[in-house]
């Protein structure tokens, strides 16, 4: 059956705005940390670039093309890294992002609303193996 | 079933008794990805399994002779609905991927050279792509891609050109799985053949549809699915010239696929056993059987112009929605295929809303990647339609799409 905004459990008010108003949306100029990934199954690509400082998050972006769930999940997620210490970001889970998002997500989605953490995780680690190397 | 059909009107209403799934209060537009099966498909299967299950062309008792015969009978029944001269010619394989990857093989490392050209197109599913580019890298071929035009439809000029390069290998698909372009393919084939080429049509999309006549479209080979025309997934066509097929070596091997093993080494079967290795699908095929025997009883006349009626009214509700991209030709020249993308609204969201409406959406690249990168799009939403698909589920889909773009507004 249809619902209305109200009672609509997946597609809530603040889902719509983060899609069709995405913070930290852009580039940066010289990141420390860029990294791509995209969904095979729907073609989808996010992108994220951070400017990393003392080992915490001085600012992120996040680009590319998604749903409605991919898009406000790698919103949501871009608000929550700044400021953060890499060590943190890196220790955020599946369940912190769901939970973030609130809603309730198909087997079928779950790719979607995951696909921001996978570029930060990918990015994070990448990241974190090269000062290894020159330490 | 003699009632589902009245010349070449189907009668919906009643074939729709046939589909149990239906019952569901499903709207299911996506048929063009797995059709629904009915009970005459799925009791043929049951019937085997509780009758007279049992391994084939080994044993000497009577319930493997009544497995082995009517597993045996799927095949007369698939030479005669594409009138092909021999059932030598009809091999069984998982589906259409599984018969292009046996000829890109079995035929394609033998008869593909460096410096040799494969001319597929743009609107080719992966499937149909894939082998290629795999036997293109192993052999040192070149492929090169028949374009589109504004309307989705294939740019016969540059086809034209191409075949003027000799190209040893041309494969196509009869009908666009993302774009339900029909493809000009006895046309097409005809040319292909007088410039020297070994012709392959992907009938994935075809076959279900429209049917096919493969003496009269004058292919080499044609490939196609059983679960997409009313069967099991799991059961699928190769259908081969014999002379090509007979000069061919094996694809899989082993068991059953040979007269006699020695330890010196091997006599394969006869056609087509000898591309039949190992046990086989044995009830898949007998109920793609079933679906052959059923898609006949309609006539495939009858099935082509239910489809096209429900896609020019699919079509023209869908042209009326504001905001809402259509891909591809003109109804009059598609199969019951109709993509589309709506401002704003990404494909996954829309299928999600329509979902909660129970209507079954594909949204996606459509397993055709390179054409969605020629069309500018990552993805796109999909209906698509068959036997059973009624205007009232066209109705339901454009319900869902309002809903989306009120949630979305």
């Amino acid at each position: 059956m249809s619902s209305t905004p109200a009672d609509d459990q997946f597609y809530r008010e603040y889902i719509l705005d983060h899609y069709k108003n995405p913070r930290n949306f852009g580039r940066l100029e010289n990141p420390d940390i860029s990294h791509e990934e995209d969904n095979p199954l729907c073609g989808d690509v996010i992108g994220m670039e951070f400017r990393v400082k003392d080992g915490v998050i001085e600012d992120v972006k996040f680009h590319g093309r998604g749903c409605a769930i991919s898009q406000a999940a790698a919103s949501l997620l871009t608000e929550r890294l700044k400021g953060l210490p890499l060590d943190d970001a890196k220790k955020i889970s599946k369940d912190d992002v769901l939970g973030e998002l609130g809603i309730q997500i198909s087997p079928a989605r779950i790719k979607c609303a995951l696909l921001s953490l996978k570029v930060l995780k990918v990015g994070a680690y990448g990241l974190a193996g090269d000062d290894e190397e020159g330490e | 079933m003699a009632t589902a059909s009245r010349g070449t009107r189907l009668d919906v209403a009643t074939i729709r008794k046939d589909f149990p799934i239906l019952e569901t209060g499903i709207a299911y537009l996506d048929s063009a990805n797995t059709s629904q099966r009915p009970r005459q498909v799925t009791g043929a299967m049951l019937e085997y399994f509780e009758k007279f299950n049992s391994n084939i062309h080994r044993a000497a008792y009577h319930i493997a002779e009544e497995a082995t015969e009517r597993y045996e009978g799927t095949r007369e029944k698939v030479r005669a609905f594409i009138n092909a001269s021999s059932t030598k010619e009809v091999i069984y394989t998982r589906g259409t991927t599984e018969a292009i990857n046996l000829v890109a093989y079995s035929w394609g490392r033998k008869n593909i050279k460096k410096g040799d050209l494969i001319v597929l197109t743009i609107l080719d599913h992966h499937s149909n792509i894939v082998p290629w580019q795999i036997l293109a890298a192993a052999n040192g071929a070149t492929i090169e891609y028949v374009d589109i035009d504004e309307r989705g439809e294939l740019r016969l000029d540059q086809f034209h050109e191409l075949l003027k390069r000799s190209p040893k290998l041309v494969a196509f698909s009869q009908v666009s799985n993302a774009l339900g372009t029909i493809n000009p393919a006895e046309q097409m084939v005809a040319a292909a053949k007088a410039a020297g080429a070994t012709v392959l049509v992907d009938g994935a999309q075809g076959a279900p549809h429209q049917g096919v006549d493969v003496q009269a479209l004058g292919c080499d080979f044609y490939a196609f699915s059983g679960h997409k025309m009313l069967g099991p997934t799991g059961a699928g066509i190769l259908y081969g010239r014999r002379e090509l097929l007979e000069a061919m070596d094996p694809f899989m091997s082993g068991g059953d696929m040979i007269k006699a093993v020695r330890i010196e080494g091997t006599t394969y079967h006869d056609l087509p056993w000898k591309f039949e290795a190992g046990t086989q699908a044995i009830a898949e095929v007998i109920g793609l059987g079933a679906a052959v025997d059923y898609l006949s009883g309609l006539g495939m006349e009858a099935v082509r112009a239910h489809e096209r009626e429900i896609t020019e009214y699919a079509y023209e509700a869908l042209s009326d929605i504001g905001g809402l991209t259509l891909y591809g030709p003109p109804p009059s020249r598609r199969a019951g295929v109709i993509s589309f993308a709506l401002e704003g609204i990404h494909p996954h969201d829309l299928a999600t809303i329509a979902d909660r409406d129970q209507v079954c959406l594909r949204a996606g690249h459509h397993c055709a990647m390179p054409l969605m990168t020629r069309l500018g799009v990552a993805a796109t939403a999909r209906a698509s339609f068959y036997i059973y698909t009624q205007k009232d589920e066209v109705d339901r889909l454009v319900g869902s799409i309002k809903e989306a773009q009120r949630i979305f507004k």
